[in-house]
């Protein structure tokens, strides 16, 4: 009777098991398998073993686009975090106007990185750009955002936190409206000032929100590549070129598909150990506040 | 020195008044409750004397000194929220501490009143757990606690009992009225209960359509209802009000209804307003199925047992309704044709403008 039942309950998954197998699960074993091997687009390759792994310990070109990952996430997850909640903060009230700034704020994540990137090249471009009039109309020399090494990054971060910063406002816009209005009562009837209340009430309250924000942002920087790729192809000199970029140069073209896979293969463990290290560290013990 | 004291106290939202022009004095230590329906603002008033909203006009003095002017910690006033309103992610010591610590009390003197107001309460135990992992009853505990360790000139009770279950609710009033005893403040409850409001309070301020309807004792109120709203409210069932003529010839007035039935009444002749019509109203305990002698008669409509009385409701034969009580052995079926005997001294009767006239106090 009952592994009958669980035959026709397999019945009802099966087409999502089919679905999810073929265009998740096989992709992702395959890609393992792959970065055993030496291969490219057009012949059967070999296996190598740990081989890629090894020659990418060795290849400065991949550590230096982890590293400019792990710096471009640090200059973006942060700053992005807490202006995403002070703007979610100030604009957490009822009425047209913030409606309307709310829009504003969110639609730059509606647009394509193209646009985005697009947009900031105008805003970089020491000779012509935004920044640029605007420091020489202050009498400064103009700052070459896009190919100086030191800047890049930073010019980086502020494009992606301007195209990223939507989203999780909205989030902390839809905490913040969990939070019930009397806990907010009975703070004023506590002599609470702004500042405590801010910390001891709005925040612990945001708390699984902004462990969520700080999570999701994280996975989502370190994949970071599309404005990397538009708005400087990861230079000047490799200053700029990130882990997912270094992917698709050795993928598409060198044609490098076992060693790109391999450097795949680790980048997803270096985020999936960044994101469980997170979730451990903050989010164990958020599990006993539901309820009042 | 009174206690809280309201002057002239108004407020609209937009259009829509809420509280009309409402004045109110309380005496020190003096339990209070605010009964009414939904939307007599009730509430707002609270909230007001609370600091979480703003009155359109009127002052609020609390123990000599003006409050409506002062942000809502710096009154002098603890409240206990309907849903609690605990701080989820704090301890139920924080919970209770939070106040005091906003207060600059010293850290010694804080964990002596947490620790006071646990033993009172009985809920040392459960200091160190969070909101989460209580009971309602005991959420509720800790909601008193945090407003008695601030002590307060004035405590705020916001449909305290309305999210327990009946039996804690019946607990927990009796606590509230020890409760009531043991601490050196004015207590204000907002109620729409009106068993509530009569076991607690030494006063009632009966409140609809923004005005204070009447405020008096709980018997006074259930007695000498000042119009046709508080007699209806007050009292369950409510009281019979039925349409009557003045038989003008008596010096204590007798009320002819419609079926013809006289009611010779308590209420002294000369008080009632000439002209316009009259209402009578008869409480259920006043008017009682007849073993002997009769004063009019009515088909029943439903029976209502108790337990220790029954309740009986039926239709005078000109159609109009009325309530009566019968023993707890009633043997009245619905359709039956019962006597009635109508207790005229305990009638009351309602002037064309509702107000209430009432024989000589028992």
């Amino acid at each position: 009777m009952t592994s009958q039942r669980d035959w026709r309950g397999l019945l009802f998954v099966a087409p999502f098991l089919a679905l999810y197998s073929l265009i998740l699960l096989f992709p992702l074993l395959r890609g393992l398998w792959l970065s055993f091997q030496q291969v490219d687009l057009f012949g059967a390759g070999h296996f190598v073993g740990f081989g890629n792994y090894a020659r990418l310990l060795h290849d400065p070109v991949f550590g230096t686009s982890l590293i400019n990952t792990f710096e471009l996430t640090l200059m973006i997850v942060p700053p992005l975090t807490g202006m995403a909640l002070a703007l979610a903060l100030a604009l957490n009230r009822a009425g047209k106007g913030a409606a309307f700034i709310r829009g504003i704020f969110f639609s730059s994540a509606v647009l394509s990185v193209t646009i985005v990137t697009l947009i900031w090249r105008f805003m970089l471009a020491p000779d012509a750009g935004l920044l640029g009039e605007t420091w020489k109309a202050l009498g400064w020399a103009p700052l070459p955002f896009l190919s100086d090494e030191h800047l890049v990054l930073p010019a980086l971060a502020i494009t992606t936190i301007w195209w990223s910063i939507g989203f999780p406002m909205l989030l902390f816009l839809a905490g913040l409206q969990q939070i019930p209005e009397d806990m907010y009562e009975a703070s004023a009837l506590d002599n609470a000032s702004r500042w405590t209340t801010f910390w001891r009430i709005t925040l612990p309250s945001l708390r699984r929100t902004l462990v969520l924000v700080v999570m999701l942002q994280t996975a989502a920087q370190l994949q970071l590549f599309g404005q990397s790729q538009l708005l400087t192809a990861g230079g000047p000199s490799g200053a700029s070129r990130t882990a997912v970029l270094f992917l698709f140069e050795t993928t598409f073209g060198r044609w490098e598909l076992g060693y790109a896979s391999a450097a795949a293969e680790v980048l997803f463990l270096i985020i999936l150990a960044v994101t469980l290290t997170q979730y451990w560290a903050t989010g164990r013990n958020t599990g006993a506040q539901d309820g009042r | 020195m009174p206690s809280l004291e309201l002057k002239s106290v108004r407020k609209a939202f937009g259009a829509t008044p809420i509280l009309d022009d409402v004045s109110l004095t309380l005496d020190q230590r003096e339990f209070i409750a605010f009964l009414g329906p939904s939307g007599s603002g009730k509430s707002t008033l609270l909230r007001i004397i609370a600091g979480l909203e703003t009155a359109d006009a009127g002052e609020v003095w609390l123990e000599g000194r003006r409050i409506d002017t002062l942000p809502p910690g710096q009154r002098g006033i603890a409240m206990v929220f309907q849903h609690y309103a605990l701080y989820p992610h704090m301890s139920v010591r924080e919970n209770m501490a939070f106040g005091l610590r906003n207060a600059k009390v010293p850290r010694e003197e804080i964990s002596r009143r947490v620790e006071e107001a646990a033993r009172v309460l009985e809920i040392a135990p459960l200091l160190d757990r969070k909101p989460a992992e209580m009971s309602g009853g005991q959420r509720q505990r800790v909601a008193i606690g945090r407003a008695l360790v601030k002590q307060p000139k004035l405590f705020l009770l916001d449909e305290p009992l309305s999210n327990l279950d009946a039996a804690l609710r019946l607990r927990t009033r009796v606590e509230l009225a020890q409760l009531k005893q043991k601490v050196d403040a004015a207590v204000i409850m907002v109620t729409h209960d009106q068993a509530e409001a009569m076991t607690l309070a030494d006063r009632i301020v009966v409140m609809n359509d923004q005005r204070i309807q009447q405020v008096g004792a709980p018997m006074d109120i259930y007695s000498r209802p000042a119009n046709t709203f508080v007699a209806q409210f007050v009292g369950s069932p409510a009281m019979t009000l039925a349409p009557a003529t003045l038989d003008e010839s008596t010096p204590l007035a007798a009320l002819k209804l419609r079926d013809g039935t006289i009611v010779q009444t308590a209420v002294s002749q000369q008080s009632l307003p000439r002209g316009g019509d009259l209402r009578i109203g008869l409480r259920p305990e006043s008017v009682r199925v007849a073993n002997g002698q009769a004063s009019t008669k009515a088909k029943v409509e439903l029976v209502e047992r108790l337990g220790e009385r029954t309740l009986i409701y039926a239709r005078l034969a000109d159609g109009q309704s009325i309530t009566a009580e019968d023993a707890a052995h009633s043997r009245v079926a619905i359709g039956d044709e019962v006597p009635l005997a109508i207790d005229g001294a305990a009638a009351h009767i309602f002037g064309p403008d509702g107000s209430g006239f009432h024989g000589p106090a028992a």
